[in-house]
């Protein structure tokens, strides 16, 4: 039994089955990839997951529990964390405020109404987050405005501030999706860095295969809505099926 | 030196404010009652008490606009709620203003309970709209079915045959807080100068440093760095798993709250109630005065509420006699033109300056008076210490 | 039933009025991305420029007329306006009386200039701009257009009549087989209708055959598209808020003999139409026309005797329930697309 469990899923929009009999599950403590060539549904399934769409038949199981009909906020306080394509951060506030929004999260749950205590008496907050901030080395920039980071900064803060909810499961939506050859190498092992120490579930949308096989223990390669087939790397790679997606793709 | 649960740096921006506030009528009355200058003075009690009152409705306005960034188009609606609730009590109790600013606070926060309720389904400009639509609601059923409970065009007013149940042999007869009349003032003679402390502006002045410290540690809250995350990325806020629809609710109802002791305020000061008071232009006022000043700052509404307030008053006072004053030692064609143009601003044109500025303001400085003060301070750092601004940019983005 | 009809045609020369507005609004959200608050002081610059031919028309000078003599026996001194002098007596009355009319062809000019110089002068500065900003700063313009409006013509209403031609009812009931007086509509009104829906085709018209409409409605579907095709958007757009600007304009000029005009008629109307464009659903043109035409008629319903004796001021809260209905339920409005503005 995993940690998430996907069955028989299907989404249609208008005329176009998006997502059709998709079952899935992946398995605590591992790093499981989706890969497919655009438009095969990966975004469309993994909105699915986190509140944002609602399939038209199937399940999606979190833990033994449904998600499906639960709205973002309370799929997050379930244990599910997310990273976006393009860094979603609070472009407004210091690195360290960022952070620390999670940690309240986490702390206060989904709505408390603390008018009157201080931001800066909550020790064990800033605490919490400057400690988050010290293990993705982003210490030394806890005032700046997040705004005005590089993007792969405001890549490196999103993840903090996903970890520093302790997700049961942290969902990646193509995490090097335009970066540099540079960039997506640190990516790459910024998260094998908190798969080796916080030994954390992952699931990995991703276009990239360089990303995928140098983080995945299982891949699951979706094509037109369906999984194709899913396996460890080593038997993925040079398997025919997926050779033929690609290819087809390509021509 | 610390208090009050504040940092250092809020202490004294407390204590100057606060000193600031108290000092207000004899900072407003710079120049002697005799002289030609004596028109720029503001030390009157009714214009102090303006300053005040607005200056709590900008803030409370603040918590929301400011904030979140949901413009609201409706919060004259909870004014005029406010200054009904006040001169129903003065009805029905008596002029102690108590029991009516407490009803104030109370009938405001549910209207901006149930208002706030429905207009937040939406964000962006829908929110605006609906708020405007309740607003005007509001206002056009004060003057139509509503008139047993607001008394129409006329206004609510205290009529001799009111039932006054708590009015005593000796009680004042005009609004008063536990025996202290509002519109009595103390005049204090100093050479030429005249300065007039006047109760009324004191009780105002008293609340508002009150609900200033109230913002203040909203401002510095958890909840208030809520409403700012709200404010940059609702998105990245739902998959943290944070619900915005009661934050954002909440900020609302408590600006409502503001909105609704100011509307009080106004009929403790005067004790009448009438329907313009909820018109979608005073809605459209308070939005002016927090963008003036600096939406999202401690200091901006109320600078935005005293700016706006101050220049109505002089303004408005400025007439063809002023003018040809100001402009006698110039050629008189010159002066006849330099009186035609100024006519365009002065008197009752003054809302025509008002729209212009307000236009200069969102155009050039987005960020209102506070911002315009930090570039300024910020310029002459720069001169002093050679360029070296590393240091102000990794300021923490905390509002000032 | 007469009853039904007449409330019916009693909504029709409002509803013309918030659907001519609601259009420019809507053509302006929709190729600019812009919230205009100052659309409906373009609506009172209109009336005014009717206000203004009226005055110019009526300019006159003073003459001693010899065959007429006050009451104390000396010659009467009258007032002669210069187009009667210059025209004869009866051209010159004529110009007079039909001023209104007239103004619409001063009124296009005006009103396009007036949109040009908007646009190139403020709005373009704010297209990149959060809506809040584009709001607050035509908000702003508006009061200052207002303002202006009021220094120069004052603070009370000014009537503004219809050509005499026109002053009377027309007996709309007779023509339908009901009892003579029952249904009695003023031509004037018949005429603003009438306006209505020829202003209003010809937009849909425009947009509709020719090819810089064809342009400007692809803009409004997806306008990053269109720039990418190489095609100069900007300047349509330019042409496009000058037009809106026009229809609000000539819509301003032909209300002045239902309402006179007077300085704050822009934001009593641009309250409503902003109702009526979000009811529409904000972007969609005939949703902008339908839901001015559909308010405007429930209005005039709403204040019927019978149903305000039901639900008592239900006829000052009409407009404003529907709206907050409709957003609650169908948050995209009558006609248009899902998540438009919503951010």
């Amino acid at each position: 039994m995993g940690i998430l469990e996907v069955k028989n899923v299907g989404k249609r929009f208008g005329g176009l089955q998006a997502l059709s009999d998709v079952n899935l599950s992946v398995q605590e403590h591992t790093v499981h990839a989706i890969i497919g060539p655009n438009g095969a549904g990966k975004s469309t399934l993994l909105n699915c997951f986190v509140g944002k769409l609602i399939p038209d038949t199937g399940s999606v199981m979190f833990n033994g529990q449904s998600v499906l009909g639960l709205k973002p906020h309370q799929i997050n306080q379930m244990g599910i964390s997310r990273v976006f394509q393009t860094p979603e951060i609070f472009s407004d506030l210091n690195v360290l405020e960022n952070v620390m929004i999670s940690c309240f999260a986490k702390r206060d749950g989904a709505f408390r109404l603390h008018p009157f205590e201080t931001v800066a008496h909550e020790v064990d907050i800033v605490e919490e987050a400057e400690q988050m901030l010290i293990d993705v080395n982003m210490i030394d920039k806890r005032h700046m405005n997040a705004a005005s980071m590089s993007r792969g900064d405001k890549r490196r803060l999103e993840m903090a501030m996903c970890l520093a909810q302790k997700p049961k499961l942290l969902l990646l939506d193509e995490p090097t999706a335009g970066m540099a050859r540079a960039d997506t190498n640190n990516t790459i092992d910024l998260l094998k860095e908190i798969n080796e120490k916080l030994d954390i579930t992952m699931a990995i949308i991703e276009h990239d295969m360089h990303v995928v096989f140098s983080l995945a223990d299982r891949i699951t390669v979706l094509a037109q809505g369906t999984p194709l087939v899913e396996d460890t790397p080593e038997n993925i790679k040079g398997h025919p099926k997926v050779k033929e997606a690609y290819l087809g793709e390509a021509a | 030196m610390k208090m009050l649960g504040l940092s250092k740096k809020d202490t004294t921006f407390l204590l100057i404010v606060i000193a600031l506030t108290l000092l207000t009528p004899i900072l407003l009355q710079p120049f002697p009652a005799s002289s030609t200058l004596a028109q720029f003075n503001a030390g009157y009690p009714d214009l102090m008490q303006r300053f005040a009152i607005f200056g709590i409705f900008a803030i409370g306005f603040n918590i929301l606009f400011g904030l979140t960034g949901y413009l609201s188009f409706g919060h004259a609606a909870f004014l005029g709620v406010g200054s009904y609730s006040v001169v129903w009590m003065y009805k029905l109790l008596g002029y102690n203003v108590v029991p009516g600013l407490i009803l104030a606070i109370i009938v405001s926060a549910l209207f901006a309970l149930l208002i706030g309720f429905v207009s937040l389904r939406r964000s962006g400009i829908y929110f605006s709209i609906l708020t405007l639509a309740f607003a005007q609601m509001c206002y056009n059923l004060a003057y139509s079915v509503l008139t047993p409970l607001t008394n129409g065009e006329t206004g609510l007013q205290v009529y001799t045959n009111d039932a006054q149940v708590l009015m005593g042999e000796n009680s004042p007869t005009s609004p008063h807080f536990f025996g202290i009349v509002m519109n009595e003032s103390a005049t204090w003679n100093v050479g030429g100068w005249q300065f007039v402390f006047n109760n009324g502006y004191y009780f105002t002045a008293i609340i508002a440093i009150l609900v200033f410290y109230l913002s203040l540690r909203i401002f510095r809250s958890p909840f208030g760095l809520m409403l700012r995350a709200i404010k940059t990325n609702q998105t990245r806020l739902n998959y943290t798993g944070i619900n915005t629809r009661p934050y954002t609710l909440a900020a609302f109802v408590i600006s409502g709250m503001y909105a609704g002791l100011a509307g009080g305020l106004m009929a403790s000061m005067d004790p009448l109630a009438g329907a313009e008071r909820m018109q979608w232009t005073a809605s459209g006022e308070v939005v002016l005065m927090v963008i003036l000043g600096g939406a999202g700052t401690l200091m901006g509404p109320i600078l935005g509420a005293g700016f706006i307030k101050y220049f109505e008053n002089i303004f408005s006072k400025i007439n063809d006699q002023v003018l040809h004053g100001w402009f006698a030692f110039l050629p008189d064609g010159l002066e006849n033109f330099l009186i035609g143009v100024s006519h365009f601003f002065v008197g009752k044109s003054w809302h025509l300056t008002l729209g212009l500025l307000f236009m200069l303001v969102v155009i050039f400085l987005p960020g209102g008076l506070v911002e315009g003060g930090q570039r300024i301070a910020n310029a002459f750092r720069k001169r002093k210490s050679g360029g070296d601004d590393a240091e102000t940019e990794a300021q923490p983005s905390a509002a000032e | 039933m007469d009853a039904i009809i007449l409330q019916i045609l009693n909504g029709l020369d409002k509803g013309s009025a918030y659907a001519l507005i609601a259009l420019g609004l809507t053509l302006i959200f929709g190729t600019l991305g812009v919230v205009n608050f100052a659309h409906g002081a373009l609506f009172m610059i209109g009336a005014f420029v009717a206000v203004t031919l009226q005055r110019i028309l009526s300019l006159s000078y003073e003459q001693i007329d010899p065959e007429k003599t006050d009451f104390l026996g000396n010659p009467l001194k009258v007032q002669v306006p210069y187009v009667d002098s210059w025209f004869g007596a009866d051209v010159g009355a004529w110009l007079i009386d039909w001023s209104v009319p007239i103004a619409i062809v001063m009124a296009i000019p005006v009103m396009l200039l007036v949109g040009f110089i908007m646009e190139r002068g403020l709005i373009k500065h704010f297209y990149k701009r959060p809506h809040a900003d584009q709001i607050l700063v035509t908000f702003g313009l508006a009061i200052v257009l207002q303002e202006l409006v009021k220094y120069f013509f004052g603070a009370n209403p000014i009537q503004t009549g219809a050509p005499d031609a026109f002053a009377g009812s027309m007996d709309f009931g007779s023509l339908l087989g009901f009892p003579p007086n029952s249904i009695m509509y003023p031509y004037w009104r018949l005429v603003y209708f009438l306006f209505a829906a020829i202003v209003i085709g010809g937009v849909f018209a425009f947009l509709q055959f020719t090819t810089f409409g064809m342009v400007v409605r692809a803009g409004m579907a997806d306008r990053e598209t269109v720039g990418l095709l190489g095609i100069n958007i900007d300047k349509r757009f330019t042409l496009m808020f000058g037009l809106a600007a026009a229809v609000a304009g000539v819509a301003g000029v032909m209300y002045t003999p239902i309402l006179a005009p007077n300085y704050h008629m822009g934001m009593d109307f641009l309250v409503l139409s902003f109702v009526v464009v979000v009811v529409g659903g904000m972007g969609s043109l005939p949703g902008a026309v339908a839901a001015g035409f559909l308010l405007g008629i429930l209005q005039s319903f709403a204040s019927m005797n019978e149903i305000k004796s039901l639900i008592p001021g239900i006829d000052q809260v009409i407009i404003y329930l529907v709206a907050i209905i409709i957003l609650l339920t169908r948050p995209r409005g009558l006609m248009g697309r899902a998540g438009v503005m919503e951010e």
